[in-house]
């Protein structure tokens, strides 16, 4: 199992969970089980052809997917996955 | 001189080396390295000095020389008024274990004697002196730091949260220029958290009410207004005179916008953003770290990024990221620590916890990538939907 932090902007997708708990041996398996109790989520990270958005970055630990492996990137019990979309507030 | 000091300075003399002003002059024009040391007091360093060299004046040689010139086998030119004093400075740091200190025969006066360059240094008046003493203390800050404080020049793009607190840091710390770039007026709805304005200003313009709280603070700052939304017309303008930039905008358009101009102008950008209980803080340093389209290559749909007029946000919680930007900003004019570069700082109040990601240059950025071309880049204005407006 691993922790994966939703941010504010997604809470709702989630039922308003500040993390919430899912499982896979990498990344994309354990988004699609992330999917599998929360499908809404699944187009606000994915893009309309399935690879990562490019508005919404996703870390696991504190290394961006884009980087390493991307869906393939393999996922350890107990990483932690974090969403990250761009934030504008200033005011 | 009595007899002692006599025997004492021909014994100095024979064990010490010195140099004429010609092979000194000569050295610095080759680009010889070694290090030149003032050893002076600090009266007499101030009516002019030697270019480039450090004052460590002979009181404080055993305590500070070893933090001034860390490098023992580099040779160490020593001088003061007339090369006595710095004979017997040289004597000192030989026993300290500098292997070529040196002493600069005739000294200071010898040199302006020559007709060789000198220069007056810059130094605090006694107002100031009193105004920013703790920096004085702090050895990272002192003279030198507080006088490139004072040289900078910081625009804060935005008057509103974020820019509210970071100015009012960066004016008590004494930056001695300060942009705002804001047109809006001040509501009051803005002063559950921009505290640089009052209830009295209500109705007046952003940039001036902010200017009255600086100038009460810290009449050193001179502040500069930009009473104007940035836009592709007139961002470069606006940037152009600036060392720093703290982006504390509200929509997706002008970061984007901003973030091609500041990598085009090679200037450096402390990002923040807030919602709701969350914040981010990070420093765009063109070139040295990624970019913000390094780290969002596309702006998100507007229904995913919802504003602070929208979305609401906790008061406190600008302070605390405009107060980290601010940090940031010193610590880029003074090029001291490690700032954010390539470091995403979140931050969650609620459970009151930071985290760092790692943000990575993107090779294909096309702002600051191997092809780019960020003068060619889209806007956004249309994409978002958003007016171009800033805090």
């Amino acid at each position: 199992m691993s922790v994966v932090r939703i941010p504010p902007v997604l809470r709702p997708s989630v039922g308003g969970a500040r993390q919430v708990q899912a499982s896979g041996d990498t990344l994309g398996a354990l988004l699609d089980d992330l999917f599998t109790g929360y499908p809404v989520i699944r187009e606000q990270i994915l893009s309309p052809e399935g690879g990562l958005s490019r508005f919404v970055n996703v870390f696991v630990n504190d290394q961006d997917a884009r980087f390493l492996q991307g869906l393939e990137t393999p996922v350890a019990e107990g990483d932690t996955i974090v969403l990250l979309p761009a934030m504008a507030g200033g005011a | 001189m009595g007899q002692a000091s006599q025997l004492l300075m021909r014994r100095v003399r024979k064990e010490v080396m010195e140099w004429d002003t010609a092979k000194v002059q000569r050295d610095l024009a080759d680009g010889e390295r070694f290090a030149l040391v003032d050893v002076r007091e600090t009266t007499e360093w101030n009516e002019g000095h030697l270019p480039d060299a450090l004052h460590v004046p002979r009181g404080f040689l055993e305590l500070r020389i070893e933090e001034a010139v860390p490098d023992k086998d580099q040779p160490v030119v020593l001088y003061c008024a007339s090369g006595v004093r710095s004979l017997l400075a040289a004597e000192t740091l030989k026993q300290l274990g500098y292997r070529q200190p040196v002493s600069l025969a005739g000294g200071y006066n010898g040199w302006k004697n020559a007709g060789l360059p000198t220069v007056l240094p810059r130094t605090l008046g006694d107002e100031q002196r009193k105004r920013y003493s703790r920096h004085l203390l702090v050895p990272e800050v002192g003279e030198a730091g507080q006088l490139k404080l004072l040289d900078a020049k910081v625009l804060l793009l935005g008057a509103g949260g974020l820019g509210a607190p970071a100015a009012l840091y960066l004016a008590a710390a004494g930056v001695g220029t300060l942009g705002l770039v804001d047109a809006d007026v001040v509501e009051a709805s803005n002063l559950q958290r921009q505290i640089i304005h009052s209830t009295a200003r209500i109705g007046r313009r952003k940039t001036e009410s902010a200017r009255e709280t600086i100038q009460g603070l810290n009449p050193d700052v001179k502040v500069v207004l930009h009473d104007e939304w940035l836009d592709k017309s007139n961002v470069a303008r606006i940037i152009a005179d600036y060392d720093v930039i703290v982006d504390g905008t509200d929509n997706f358009p002008t970061r984007y916008l901003l973030n091609d101009a500041s990598v085009i102008a090679d200037k450096p950008v402390v990002h923040g953003s807030v919602f709701r209980f969350e914040g981010q803080v990070t420093v765009f340093k063109p070139h040295d770290g990624p970019c913000y389209r390094c780290l969002f290559p596309e702006p998100p749909p507007p229904e995913l990024a919802p504003s602070c007029a929208e979305a609401g946000v906790l008061g406190v919680l600008p302070g605390t990221i405009g107060m980290l930007q601010a940090t940031e900003a010193v610590k880029l004019i003074l090029g001291i620590g490690e700032p954010l570069v390539g470091r995403l700082l979140t931050y969650d109040a609620l459970s009151e916890t930071f985290d760092e990601l790692r943000v990575r240059r993107d090779p294909q950025c096309p702002a600051c990538g191997e092809h780019a071309h960020p003068e060619d880049l889209p806007t956004y204005e249309e994409f978002c939907g958003l007016p171009v407006r800033s805090a």
